[in-house]
């Protein structure tokens, strides 16, 4: 694979040494070489990018200035909006939705000069953790296609790790940044609740969602995090504070660093592969300097719980706008008013987007609010202050990503229960509003997680979790950074596990 | 059963009003007002609730409603927060409504009215800040179709306790809230544009036999005029009594509350729907809006915009002016148009005559040119003149009228144009004596009558004022007029 990261995209277009046109050029041939399979586009603009990669060239040519993200192409989840450019969140019901307006991301990445080159796949409204609930298509993991890619943002995770763009935007609502992007060996980071915009990111949970990127290196998750976030007086939980150079603040020493190790992550249901790469992890930090501390997040168990309580409420109430009046899917000759609305969205909406809508109402419904939305929001400011006292004391918590590698396309289709736990490391901190980042430490060597099937060679991915306290991506990314300068997971592609 | 003779009645009134405030843009996002405007013109992505939009808080929205607050001497709320009212209906985008449920920002205030009885005082339970929907149009056959320009519109809602036993208490209230919140400047409030809704809750409580049973309370929508409003609760007050005489089931604790629409041609109320099964908004905070914060700072910089109100405004123009309460009262139901008399009054002008010229004068034109007495653009400064002048007899009534008229449009002081039209008075009383010579030879008859027949004489001398005022194209002076003739006249009697 010859794919270049962001920083060198950006830097051998703005110096003249590549054009604009051909990175455009073989990031579409790939697309084309492996979606046909794949299938992490929903839809990809190949003759718009071309136009603008040829618009940035003839501007590097005339030597004007050009944004840091110069000539880079990007793939964007499909529940953010774009304007002119269906957004569907890969659901039936907005199948023929065209935004009037770019989401407050998608401006920035304009304004740094990105290429936009689609749209990826995602569980219906990021609504799961194997892509699997899209009314597009199925999502394949490119390290084993038998496996799923993780999700909701399995399309961008799959994106960046073929090779298809250097980089992907992805919202992470309990962990859909960083889940897909641990099964598909690709950094993800979720930064802290309200340093990026949400303004035209399609609502799930409004009081979680967070818009990140999906990258190859930390490294370019820091020039994209640095490029995408900042106050947008269009969004009232954007936070007004300024926006550090992330790139340049990624060098720092590893010795005297804190890393907090709970035991409450590496308890019953998590895999051994996983448990020793993490613990591996941990020693190449420990090797460096670095202080392992044990710090408590005792209310953890009760995370999922809680998350399937406030984040089925807000989608519940944020859902309720499809309903066939306004915009997109409309049931043929209803009878009345009622009709339109329930077949509608009987055939809008898939299984688990309804299976969340109707836990979401119920929990607020005029009798079980106070013994479900009220008590979950009590569990949450538990837990949000459980992370203050760890942080109070460690620079960083690490954690699997994942209790498991990716597992098999199908097999917990039939027991959400089972696909709710594989979020369990990773919610806690989209409860709490803190800043992670996934990034690779391992592989399961071809065995697969659950002992069966695997493509031989080096196996499936596995992610190391480290959580940063609010607002302190600085620190978190530099940490992250120092562990990519000292392994080589990262480097690792796909088609090397043939 | 009781006889009428056994039982007594009490009236029980509580409003819920709804006030759409005049910001300049919409609750939640940066739309202008769209009232009137054509269908679905004034729309953006928040107010038609497109995914991915996100709503922020119109600071001036809640600036007025604090004020609103602060004159209804409501407790403002330190704290506050939004939540959604979730229901299904096409005029509502998003099909929940960002209201606020258990928090609003000002509660527990009460405002003053007068009423025969004296001085009735109603509390005031809350008032909270919330968005309209939109509107359905059923005006083509086969189909229903949305106009979203009124959706996120600002709605302040006030709910008083149920404080009000008098359908004509009722009224004064609605009148005289509507004057508050129109003086203060946060509505336009004109009921027929639905810019003010008023919502009776009424039930009636009845006593016989030592006991006291009430009636369920129905709540009467779609009224308005305040007329209507008075006479929906009078209906309601008998239907409710006449329902439990026939029933005497019909009683809050056994049966549903209601909400009954308002027929204004039969003059009844229509049951609409009853309140059984209370409705389940499922509310809850909207994660999309941060809480609001109101410092103390904030809550005195709005009450330092808070003018004062029309009442004591009213009392301290009959005190200081010696004006009547009519009049000071028709002054003040329009805050710019009293501000501008009392300025005029500051600049010098004589308040007697300013206040009559105010009632007779202004008052006429603005009614002509649809529009308020300060709506007119003449400033303060010109009117003072103006009253001035006319009272020193510089001009006279019929000049002052003219004047006035050409003040609007024009940027030229009454003196210059007074002048320019010549209609400055005479009182030169050569010139005046001239005026009259002429007059008395045209009509020898009137003079003749005005010396020999004391029947005749005081209607004679007032038409040969009027023919020097003719005469001398309305600049003669009318006292100097008046007194000149009569005595000429008194001469010519005593030479007869």
């Amino acid at each position: 694979m010859s794919v270049l990261t962001v920083r060198e995209t950006a830097s051998a277009i703005r110096g003249g040494s590549v054009t604009a046109r051909s990175v455009v050029e073989n990031a579409l041939g790939v697309m084309e070489r492996e979606d046909g399979r794949l299938r992490a586009m929903v839809c990809v603009r190949g003759d718009e990018a071309l136009l603008a990669a040829d618009a940035v060239d003839e501007r590097v040519k005339r030597g004007d200035p050009v944004g840091a993200l110069v000539g880079v192409p990007v793939v964007v989840k499909d529940n953010i909006c774009t304007s002119g450019v269906a957004t569907t969140c890969s659901s039936a019901i907005l199948r023929d939705f065209v935004p009037p307006y770019d989401a407050h991301v998608v401006e920035r990445l304009r304004a740094a000069d990105a290429i936009l080159l689609g749209k990826t796949n995602l569980d219906e409204f990021a609504m799961g953790s194997s892509t699997e609930n899209s009314a597009t298509s199925v999502t394949l993991n490119p390290w084993d296609e038998l496996r799923v890619p993780g999700g909701s943002s399995g399309g961008s995770a799959v994106a960046v790790a073929a090779g298809m763009a250097p980089v992907a935007l992805g919202s992470d609502t309990g962990g859909s940044i960083r889940q897909p992007a641990a099964f598909c060996g690709t950094v993800g980071l979720k930064p802290t609740y309200g340093r990026v915009s949400r303004y035209g990111l399609v609502a799930f949970g409004s009081s979680l969602d967070q818009i990140g990127p999906l990258t190859r290196t930390v490294e370019d998750a820091a020039i994209v995090l640095g490029a995408i976030s900042g106050y947008d007086e269009r969004d009232s939980t954007s936070a007004d504070r300024a926006v550090p150079d992330y790139a340049a603040g990624l060098d720092r020493p590893m010795k005297g660093l804190r890393i907090g190790v709970p035991p409450e992550c590496f308890g019953e249901g998590l895999s051994d592969t996983v448990r020793h790469s993490v613990e591996a992890a941990l020693d190449v930090y420990r090797g460096e300097g670095a202080e392992i501390v044990e710090v408590h997040l005792p209310h953890l168990s009760y995370a999922v719980a809680c998350y399937y309580v406030v984040a089925t409420a807000e989608a519940s109430s944020n859902l309720a706008r499809y309903d066939g009046v306004h915009y997109g899917h409309r049931a043929a000759d209803p009878e009345d008013i009622i009709d339109l609305y329930s077949r509608t969205r009987e055939e809008g909406f898939g299984d688990e987007v309804k299976r969340r809508i109707m836990l979401g109402t119920y929990v607020l419904s005029s009798g079980y609010y106070d013994a479900y939305y009220l008590k979950a929001l009590k569990v949450r400011a538990l837990i949000r202050r459980d992370f203050e006292e760890a942080f109070s004391r460690v620079d960083v918590i690490a954690s699997p990503v994942t209790p498991t590698t990716a597992f098999a396309l199908g097999e917990k289709t039939d027991d959400p229960l089972a696909m709710y736990l594989a979020d369990i490391y990773t919610i806690s901190a989209n409860l709490a509003g803190t800043c992670a980042i996934s990034l690779p430490c391992g592989f399961d060597g071809g065995g697969g997680s659950d002992g069966g099937g695997g493509s031989g060679g080096v196996g499936l991915p596995i992610g190391l979790q480290l959580i940063g306290s609010w607002f302190e991506e600085e620190a978190l990314l530099a940490a992250a950074h120092g562990y990519q300068l000292l392994t080589d997971h990262h480097e690792r592609w796909p088609s090397d596990a043939a | 059963m009781s006889t009428d003779a056994e039982i007594q009645t009490r009236l029980i009134v509580g409003f819920e009003i709804h006030v759409q405030l005049a910001t300049k843009t919409k609750l939640f996002c940066g739309c202008a007002l769209g009232f009137g405007e054509t269908p679905n013109s004034a729309l953006c992505p928040v107010c038609m609730g497109l995914p991915g939009a996100l709503p922020v808080l119109n600071r001036q929205a809640y600036d007025y409603s604090v004020l609103t607050g602060l004159a209804l001497d409501c407790e403002i709320a330190e704290f506050t927060k939004w939540d959604r009212k979730s229901y299904y209906y096409p005029d509502l985008p998003k099909n929940y409504q960002t209201s606020q449920y258990d928090l609003p920002l000002a509660s527990n205030g009460h405002f003053e009215i007068e009423t025969k009885s004296g001085t009735r005082r109603i509390g005031i339970l809350r008032a909270h800040l919330e968005e309209d929907a939109g509107k359905n149009l059923h005006d083509v056959p086969g189909c229903s179709l949305i106009d979203l320009n009124r959706a996120g519109t600002p709605l302040l809602e006030i709910v008083t306790q149920p404080e009000i036993h008098d359908p004509e208490e009722a009224y004064t209230f609605c009148t005289e809230l509507q004057k508050l919140v129109t003086y203060l400047g946060v509505t336009h409030g004109i009921m027929q544009k639905g810019q003010m809704r008023f919502e009776p809750n009424i039930n009636v409580a009845i006593t016989t036999g030592g006991t006291e049973y009430r009636t369920p309370i129905s709540e009467v929508k779609n009224l308005n005029s305040f007329r209507s409003v008075r006479s929906a609760i009078e209906y309601e007050f008998h239907r409710q009594v006449h329902d439990w005489k026939s029933d005497n089931g019909y009683l809050i604790k056994e049966r549903p509350n209601e909400n009954r629409g308002w027929d204004d041609d039969k003059g009844v109320t229509v049951f609409q729907r009853s309140k059984e099964g209370a409705d389940d908004y499922r509310y809850f905070p909207d994660p999309d809006l941060v809480p609001v914060t109101v410092t103390q700072d904030w809550v005195n910089e709005v009450r330092l915009s808070l003018p004062e109100l029309p009442a004591a405004r009213i009392k301290r123009l009959t005190t200081d002016l010696k004006l009547t309460t009519e009049d000071a009262a028709a002054i003040v139901a329009n805050r710019a148009t009293a501000d501008l008399f009392e300025a005029a009054i500051e600049a010098g002008g004589p308040a007697t005559t300013l206040m009559k010229q105010y009632l007779n004068v202004w008052a006429k034109l603005a009614n002509d040119q649809d529009a308020s007495i300060a709506g007119l653009g003449v400033g303060h400064e010109a009117m003072a003149s103006l009253a001035a002048m006319t009272e020193k007899g510089v001009v006279n009534a019929t000049a002052a009228n003219k004047i006035a008229e050409a003040l609007i449009g024009s940027d030229k002081s009454p003196e210059t144009l007074a002048e320019e039209m010549g209609l400055i008075a005479v009182l030169d009383e050569d010139q005046t004596e001239k005026w009259i010579d002429e007059a008395f030879a045209e009509n020898a008859d009137a003079v003749k009558d005005a010396v020999s027949s004391p029947k005749k004489a005081k209607k004679a001398a007032g038409f040969l004022r009027g023919q020097v005022m003719r005469i001398s194209g309305g600049k003669a002076n009318p006292k100097i007029t008046g007194d000149l003739i009569e005595a000429r006249l008194a001469e010519l009697a005593s030479e007869g």
